[in-house]
């Protein structure tokens, strides 16, 4: 299936930070935009809500914490009890440092496996992106145009608003 | 609102642009190799063949080709890795501490860092891997079941925490460096003119395209990682220095070493981070990203941590008097006036006496002077371990079984081999892998050029700012915003 975009190409952070506030007031829908690097407060001026993935890596390091702590007591203290050093069976202080250890590596993995998963990133040979330079120094703002979409207005809209360039961009959806 | 203080001076200089940026990194992946990394790989391959040969001999003959005897049965092997991994430490500093502390200086100097990190753990993890005799049989250190051959593993063993510890050191670190490569590598991938290097960096960025959406959530991703993993670079050499601590042997048995070992890894590691982006920022032109002012930061962590070291020495030898235990006495006494009293002074004369020059700012913002420095440093550092190790080994609760310690061949082939693996590595990364975040660095770019922020955020009325620092160049953007 086949979309149509326009694309407003903006230079500037600050400048683009405006146009999406007034891009979004005039009633145009953002399709995403795409910058070489993280624009702070534009998830604000999108309207994107905070990122959830710090309540997924609190649960993975809780698995990983019970998990830590259930292997350690089972092997010494239930399935093969040995006496070292005199020592407890069950001695917590002990395991502390491999409950932690195994708390963060679930933590951490749990999250970036998630992280990756949601947001579709995999190894891949063909990346259609909507404009090269989205990846070296221009910020793009990415509008999805409709079968009756009037592209001169929106061309009109985006230019005023600081845009350097709108072009239109037919992406074959994946 | 972030306010950015008017007397901030710019982190990146000589005006760049963020296609600069992206020219500046870019040059030498998309370059051929010149003939100088050629030749440096050239010799780092040469002592990755001596590290193979002494791997071979002492696989093939056993750890009775190393110096070991019977008293002193640890040396060079657990010196290295301690080495290794301390050194290792300062990346994660670099992009966790620093990161959490918004250091923004830090940009430009985490991803090289970052990847000194993973190799520097690789080469740490040798050694334990081969004092092991039998490598192939290395999975023993983990929990698996009575069948394959040994009981459950020992979870009251400070080693067994060092495989814990060290396993997900370098497995978290790698994530953690990968994610930040990911749309590095969609940069290249957007610019590559050969069809093999579109594709393998296509494959490299995961379908990077940086949508607001998944850049939002790398942020929020990035600060969880540096957040866990700064308990998690504390924790690993707190674990390292238990290997010697939770002994009864005297020198070793010391509440102190923890955070004596912290601070010593980090010192190393910045010594070697400078080493190696003193000799980076030059071939590969990035003066105007590694400037003066970031060789002179480092310099000051160096310093401090240096001075945290040295106070660790002298506490030290407070405690074995204050203690009164004639063996922790005599186990002091031996190592500044014994047989090994040189390494000592080495290192007395290398990790305590010579990062104090930093206090005078010439030498901090001199280039060769940090960069001989950062040698010295790392010997001194090298030093630290030995004499921990072998002096406290070598002369044990019964005279006639003291000993001495000489290296063989094939314990320091072993330790140049690592180095050659090390700048192997290093070098690989320098040339396919953007050495500098650019992303990260497009992101200061402005910092310090101008501070006036014009975008407060959604419907709070914007304010336009038309205020310039002094010093700020003329060409620099106006109406540039910090909203944090």
């Amino acid at each position: 299936m086949t979309k149509r975009y326009a694309l407003g190409i903006f230079e500037d952070e600050d400048v683009l930070l405006h146009a999406i506030e007034n891009v979004r007031a005039a009633g145009v829908k953002i399709y995403d935009v795409f910058s070489p690097y993280p624009v702070h407060g534009i998830d604000d001026a999108l309207g994107i809500e905070r990122s959830r993935l710090p309540i997924a890596a609190f649960f993975y390091g809780l698995c990983g914490l019970s998990f830590a702590l259930w292997m350690q007591i089972y092997m010494l203290g239930f399935d093969w009890p040995m006496i070292i050093g005199g020592k407890p069976h069950i001695g917590l202080p002990a395991f502390i440092p491999v409950s932690f250890e195994l708390t963060v590596l679930f933590c951490c993995h749990g999250m970036v496996i998630t992280f990756y998963t949601i947001s579709g990133l995999y190894p891949r040979m063909k990346v259609p992106v909507m404009d090269v330079r989205s990846t070296d120094d221009k910020f793009v703002m990415a509008i999805e145009l409709k079968e009756d979409a009037d592209l001169g207005n929106l061309t009109q809209l985006l230019r005023a608003n600081g845009a350097s360039e709108v072009n239109e961009k037919e992406m074959t959806k994946e | 609102m972030q306010h950015v203080s008017p007397v901030r001076i710019p982190l990146v200089t000589s005006g760049k642009t963020y296609h600069d940026v992206t020219e500046d990194v870019c040059r030498q992946v998309e370059a051929k190799p010149n003939v100088r990394w050629m030749a440096a790989l050239a010799v780092a391959l040469f002592f990755l063949g001596v590290f193979l040969y002494s791997v071979y001999r002492t696989l093939w003959y056993g750890i009775g080709e190393w110096g070991l005897n019977k008293t002193v049965d640890w040396a060079w092997d657990i010196t290295n890795f301690v080495w290794w991994v301390g050194i290792g430490h300062a990346g994660t500093l670099i992009s966790a501490v620093l990161l959490l502390f918004r250091q923004k200086w830090r940009t430009s100097i985490n991803r090289a860092a970052e990847a000194m990190t993973i190799f520097a753990v690789i080469c740490a993890a040798m050694f334990p891997v081969l004092h092991m005799g039998r490598p192939w049989l290395a999975f023993w250190v983990l929990p698996l079941q009575n069948t394959f051959g040994s009981l459950w593993v020992n979870f009251n063993s400070p080693l067994l925490w060092d495989v814990f510890a060290i396993s997900t050191y370098f497995s978290v670190s790698l994530v953690f460096w990968y994610t930040g490569l990911v749309p590095d590598f969609a940069t290249i991938r957007d610019r590559a003119k050969g069809p093999i290097a579109r594709r393998a960096y296509a494959l490299l960025s995961f379908g990077w395209k940086g949508g607001a959406k998944h850049w939002s959530r790398y942020e929020t991703v990035s600060l969880i990682l540096a957040g866990v993993s700064t308990p998690l670079v504390l924790s690993v050499h707190t674990i390292v220095s238990m290997d010697f601590a939770t002994s009864v042997v005297p020198g070793w048995h010391t509440t102190i070493f923890p955070p004596y070992f912290v601070a010593g890894a980090i010192f190393s590691g910045f010594a070697m981070v400078l080493t190696l982006m003193l000799i980076t920022r030059v071939v590969f032109k990035l003066e105007d990203y590694i400037t003066l002012e970031h060789i002179a930061l480092m310099n000051k962590i160096m310093m401090i941590t240096g001075s945290i070291v040295g106070v660790a020495y002298i506490t030290e030898f407070f405690i074995a008097w204050y203690s009164q235990v004639e063996f922790e006495q005599y186990a002091f006494i031996n190592r500044a006036t014994g047989p090994y009293w040189w390494a000592y002074w080495s290192m007395m004369t290398c990790n305590v006496i010579s990062p104090q020059l930093v206090w005078i700012r010439r030498v901090r913002y001199s280039i060769p002077m940090t960069f001989v420095l950062s040698i010295i440093v790392n010997i001194g550092m090298w030093f630290e371990r030995f004499v921990i190790i072998v002096t406290s080994l070598h002369r044990d609760y019964l005279p006639s079984s003291w000993a001495m310690f000489s290296p063989s061949i094939i314990d320091i082939g072993i330790y140049v081999g690592t180095l050659g693996l090390f700048f192997t590595l290093f070098l690989l990364f320098a040339k396919f892998f953007p050495v500098i975040n650019m992303a990260e660095v497009k992101s200061i770019l402005k910092y310090g050029v101008d501070n006036g922020p014009t975008y407060g955020g959604p419907n709070t009325g914007a304010q336009q700012s038309t205020y310039r620092p002094t010093g700020a160049p003329a060409s620099a953007p106006v109406n540039y915003n910090k909203h944090d």
